[in-house]
């Protein structure tokens, strides 16, 4: 009985010990990340570090992305995160995650040395997890997350196919690219191909011609209930699909296809133009060494404002401010986004750094197709930098709309008005 | 022995009893209970998953009521279910029967047969993503189904079978049910193989026929088996979401939706823990229900 009642103890000592904060040694920092194409190289970054340091870290792969979120915020709730991790989610939930004490603000040793680290990063990258003074969020000024490398969306076109069609030039305008995907057609080549069964890419080529059309003050405008969706503007932005669906522009399937199905559909010669991020390089690479293919923005359907694509951080790094180790953390992030690291990481991932100095000396060792990708964040913005973000409520009924008119469902005042409804309701509720 | 010694015999031996239940009790309070108690807790709450939490009361379960998406994809999970219990399971049933005569090669039929199951459902997912792929490649299509339609003369039946509103959710339904027939095929196998033979022999010394012998001794004898298969195909059907996922994504737009996958994009796509755990309750009293009905359906059919 009494060796009964002990055993019983044991187990509820062991269940009640696996759900505390696991202590680690001191000097061994615990990394957690979501990049697949990524972790060979963190891992050998991470072995150099130790030789070079003598601290150990710890590297830790999560994947897909979608579920490595949902663990950072799981983790968060139970008080184990990591040293480092990366929080993959709409700039409020950054902000809460701030609020609640997560994220160790950076400002300080981002600006030391006359702004050194702050400096040797690409500004547009640091924006992602930078906020304001006087943000909406009600987060303090600061920069509170480092970028691992930058990245921008925009349209790929394959050489081949368009020559095979006669084209000589890629388009540089909205009606250039639909008297050429007329002309793919004709010869038995699908035009266009993206991954829109994902609906971040829909919102995400959407997002590119709301600039076009409007320019980013109605957009935010739009955003904080100043303007209806209903707008002339915005029934415009969402003819951009209804048209491209009438002239066969895309290929069948395109709302339930993923990502990874649409890449291999470019890579291997099944669409003449993609829409995809500069990560594709290495995807493609792998998928088709002898891709032959060319990066160009999505074409201008107007001249009213300039057409702005989605760019900026990648991947960015946060560092616990519970951790026992934040200023090993912090160290080992400022290494890893130094000079000499990030021109290894651009090497062997194909990823553009977010060091700028890195940057140039990386394209003379990367895909020179990469070095086309980076002079697109001229142009990039992103949903992160933006003053206000439209409720994920909204965005969701807004892409699944586009998703409706794709397929002939709906149409764009349809779509519109049902959008509209979403955000009166929100609105109400708010005030 | 006194009564005071037999007391306390009778309380050691309880105590004996219940420390030998007391592991499995706790993982069960630890694991089940409490998970499920801290879920009908933020059901009463907005909740971005961080930050503070607001109480809201019945407000989550309120929206949800008139919330069209949501009864669309239980009414879509019905309707998965519906195939599953008719194409399904009488598929797995005919097979059943036909393995249980004896036939040349029945163990190699009973393993094809269960392959399916056996495969994840994101392989399935796959495999039959490009089975039904709806693109043509140098005039050629690549989607094994439509090139098998387009050669053997019926190039008017070539469709894009997961894009198309009107067939999407149908093919989903018969995928899953393809995946799913070996469970049932193997327990309603294994409920043919305990009915004893000589009732057969018996009704057909009384000059019953294969039909007669089929509805008179099979179908009753094997009733509580195929009570168990519809049970279980019902909740296995009305909780498809990873199929869903690894054939049509996020879904084509609203037409492909199930109650699982509402509850994740109610977590993961807008960030509403407590319209989730709302949500997640309501599916599973809609489950209990549909359990409870199933249960007393499966009595009144013993009875008869």
């Amino acid at each position: 009985m009494r060796k009964l009642g002990a055993l019983c103890c044991c187990l509820m000592l062991f269940v009640f010990a696996g759900c505390s904060n696991p202590s680690r040694p001191s000097h061994k920092i615990l990394l957690w990340h979501w990049m697949t194409d990524c972790n060979d190289t963190f891992l050998k970054l991470a072995q150099e570090y130790q030789k070079e340091t003598g601290i150990e870290v710890d590297v830790r792969l999560f994947a897909p992305s979608d579920s490595y979120s949902q663990m950072i915020i799981a983790a968060a709730q139970a008080n184990v995160l990591p040293d480092i991790y990366g929080i993959l989610n709409t700039k409020s939930i950054v902000a809460d995650f701030i609020k609640a004490g997560l994220v160790t603000d950076l400002t300080r040793d981002m600006n030391a040395d006359d702004g050194a680290w702050a400096n040797s990063l690409f500004d547009k990258a640091l924006a992602d997890k930078r906020f304001e003074e006087g943000n909406i969020y009600g987060v303090k000024a600061g920069i509170y997350g480092v970028p691992i490398d930058v990245t921008d969306e925009q349209m790929l076109y394959n050489k081949k196919l368009l020559a095979k069609a006669g084209i000589a030039t890629p388009p540089r305008t909205y009606d250039e690219f639909i008297k050429d995907a007329q002309i793919l057609n004709r010869v038995g080549i699908t035009p266009f191909v993206s991954g829109w069964g994902e609906l971040w890419l829909v919102d995400c080529f959407a997002s590119n011609y709301a600039f076009n059309i409007m320019g980013p003050e109605k957009i935010f405008a739009t955003y904080r209930g100043q303007v209806k969706y209903t707008d002339p503007d915005w029934i415009k932005v969402l003819s951009v699909f209804a048209d491209l669906r009438d002239k066969g522009v895309l290929i069948d399937g395109i709302v339930t296809k993923g990502n990874k199905y649409a890449e291999q559909d470019f890579a291997l010669d099944r669409a003449a133009f993609a829409f995809n991020g500069s990560w594709c390089v290495n995807v493609y690479h792998d998928m088709n060494p002898n891709l032959d293919y060319g990066v160009m923005l999505p074409p201008p359907v107007s001249t009213a404002y300039p057409l702005k694509i989605w760019g900026g951080a990648g991947s960015s790094f946060v560092v616990n401010t519970g951790s026992p180790n934040k200023d090993e953390a912090i160290a080992f992030l400022k290494w890893l986004t130094a000079q000499k690291q990030q021109v290894l990481f651009a090497r062997q991932t194909n990823n553009l750094p977010s060091n700028k100095e890195a940057l140039k000396e990386a394209l003379r060792v990367v895909p020179p197709i990469l070095g086309k990708f980076s002079k697109g964040m001229d142009q990039s913005t992103h949903p992160t930098v933006w003053p206000v973000n439209e409720d994920p409520l909204v965005i969701d009924v807004f892409d699944k709309g586009i998703q409706a008119i794709i397929i002939g469902e709906k149409t764009p005042l349809e779509v519109v008005r049902d959008v509209q409804t979403v955000k009166d309701r929100l609105m109400a509720k708010r005030n | 022995m006194d009564q005071k010694a037999k007391a306390a015999a009778i309380v050691k031996d309880n105590l004996q009893n219940f420390f030998f239940v007391l592991p499995a009790f706790v993982i069960f309070c630890v694991f089940y209970i409490y998970p499920f108690l801290n879920m009908v807790f933020l059901s009463f709450h907005e909740w971005h998953g961080i930050g503070p939490m607001h109480f809201i009361g019945l407000r989550n379960y309120k929206e949800l009521v008139g919330d069209n998406l949501w009864w669309d994809s239980v009414g879509h999970a019905g309707y998965i279910t519906l195939i599953a219990l008719t194409f399904q399971n009488a598929l797995a049933f005919a097979l059943a029967l036909a393995c249980d005569r004896q036939i040349r090669m029945k163990r190699f039929y009973s393993i094809v047969f269960f392959i399916p199951p056996v495969l994840s459902e994101v392989v399935v997912g796959l495999l039959w993503n490009w089975i039904l792929n709806p693109e043509m490649q140098n005039g050629a299509h690549i989607g094994f189904l439509n090139h098998l339609l387009f050669t053997s003369g019926f190039p008017q039946l070539v469709h894009n079978w997961l894009g198309d509103p009107k067939t999407a959710l149908t093919t989903i339904a018969i995928v899953h049910s393809w995946k799913g027939f070996g469970w049932g095929f193997l327990m309603l196998l294994a409920g043919l193989q305990t009915i004893d033979k000589q009732l057969y022999d018996a009704a057909r010394v009384d000059g019953a026929g294969a039909w007669k012998i089929f509805t008179n001794v099979t179908i009753p004898m094997i009733l509580p088996v195929i009570l168990v298969v519809m049970v279980l195909t019902i909740l296995g059907s009305m909780q498809v979401f990873i199929l869903v996922l690894s054939m049509v994504n996020e879904g084509l737009v609203n037409h492909t939706d199930v109650p699982v996958i509402r509850i994740l994009s109610s977590m993961t796509v807008t960030n509403r823990f407590g319209y989730a755990c709302a949500q997640a309750v309501i599916f599973g009293v809609v489950l209990v229900c549909v359990s409870f009905i199933m249960k007393k359906l499966s009595d009144r059919v013993k009875q008869v």
